[in-house]
């Protein structure tokens, strides 16, 4: 076929096109992704029993808002690399900031302690679970977030996908703060995070199989 | 380059509304800068230059929602473009890939070739390979210039089933060039 037919082929019947359909897919998987990750938490896990006594204290809301801003920042970032030729910019900062903010505060709470309780304060009671429990949880919103992502137009497959998977992974934090009993700001620094890197790294890995078009 | 810039963006936010004919001009035109520009930085891979404007034009289409009108066009056209190229050469798994022809965004309007040299590779049979509730759709509406209501009669397939079709249809051609290259 020559190029003008092909030309001739693209023009012919255009219908307008949605101007919202970016963030249209990305609220749907965030709707199903989220809910996906809370139903497993609450049938795999379970929601903790003491939940309306917790979220009565600052330090719940501070725990959950870990994730949700690094959802915010992975969120901004899934909406540029999903569009050619947009840098991440300013997305980075709004995924590292969360993360800074966690780290210092957890610094400082484990120099502030003595020797002998760094230990548990660092790896709690649910260390050995945690990260693969939030893996777990997040696979609905892998799922969801990667659907968004397909229908729009990626060029550099393997950071979207990295952005997919962070998403996802930050996503069933928040689910999973509704059943983990953990309190400690360095066990948060460390096991959520990492839990949070094991569905960014899959997705950075699945990014270009799966993202490409 | 500026108001080529600007002239392109209009023609193209103009198609994105649904102005067919504007579509169609910008296509043209931006199917002359590719080929200027891939004509120039791949002089070793001149028999294959028709087929990467060919896959840029379909990828830009495909992509077209993507588009931003506050975003510079040329950004845009250029990462895809680019993106394709890359694509390219991965299928062809040579050293081309480490080094970038395409390393300056600005240059993609800078020149302009409208005589297109033959493509290797035919999409119109590759077309001929897609599934019939996606070729039909595809031939009657865009090739034969039928309305979707009349290529509905015709297939017996309801209106969004041929609206669908063209649209996964042009999807899964790009996916069939990539397994053909």
């Amino acid at each position: 076929m020559k190029t003008q037919d092909l030309v001739a082929l693209l023009a012919a019947d255009v219908t307008p096109v949605d101007r919202h359909i970016l963030g249209k897919r990305f609220s749907w998987a965030l709707l199903l992704g989220g809910l996906g990750s809370t139903l497993l938490m609450a049938i795999g896990f379970g929601i903790r029993p003491d939940l309306a006594q917790v979220a009565q204290t600052a330090l719940f809301w501070i725990k959950l808002a870990f994730p949700l801003a690094l959802a915010g920042g992975a969120l901004w970032a899934c909406t540029r690399l999903a569009r050619p030729g947009v840098a991440v910019g300013g997305a980075w900062l709004a995924m590292a900031l969360p993360i800074a903010a966690v780290w210092l505060a957890a610094v400082m709470m484990v120099l502030g302690t003595r020797e002998t309780e760094r230990a548990a304060l660092l790896l709690g009671h649910t260390w050995r679970v945690c990260p693969g429990n939030i893996a777990v949880l997040s696979t609905p919103g892998l799922v969801a977030v990667f659907w968004a992502m397909r229908g729009l137009a990626p060029t550099r497959l393997r950071w979207a996908g990295a952005a997919c998977g962070l998403l996802a992974g930050a996503t069933a934090t928040v689910a999973y703060c509704l059943h983990c009993p953990e309190m400690g700001v360095p066990f948060w620094a460390i096991w959520y995070l990492l839990g949070m890197l094991i569905p960014t790294l899959g997705g950075a890995l699945l990014g270009p199989y799966l993202l490409r078009w | 380059m500026d108001s080529i810039e600007e002239r392109l963006k209009a023609l193209f936010l103009a198609g994105l509304d649904g102005d067919a004919g504007s579509y169609r001009e910008f296509l043209d035109k931006l199917s002359g800068h590719l080929r200027g520009l891939l004509r120039k930085r791949l002089y070793h891979l001149q028999d294959h230059i028709e087929d990467i404007v060919q896959e840029t034009l379909l990828a830009v289409h495909n992509g077209r929602h993507t588009y931003r009108a506050d975003q510079p066009l040329t950004a845009w056209v250029h990462a895809i473009a680019r993106y394709k190229l890359m694509d390219f050469f991965r299928a062809r798994a040579r050293n081309e890939a480490l080094n970038d022809p395409l390393d300056d965004y600005l240059e993609i309007f800078a020149s302009s070739d409208a005589e297109p040299a033959d493509a290797k590779r035919d999409i119109g049979k590759l077309l001929e390979l897609l599934p019939e509730r996606q070729r039909l759709p595809i031939l009657h509406v865009k090739l034969q210039g039928l309305s979707v209501t009349q290529t509905a009669q015709l297939t017996g397939l309801s209106e969004s089933a041929v609206k669908v079709g063209v649209h996964r249809g042009l999807k899964v051609l790009a996916a069939k060039i990539r397994g053909a290259s």
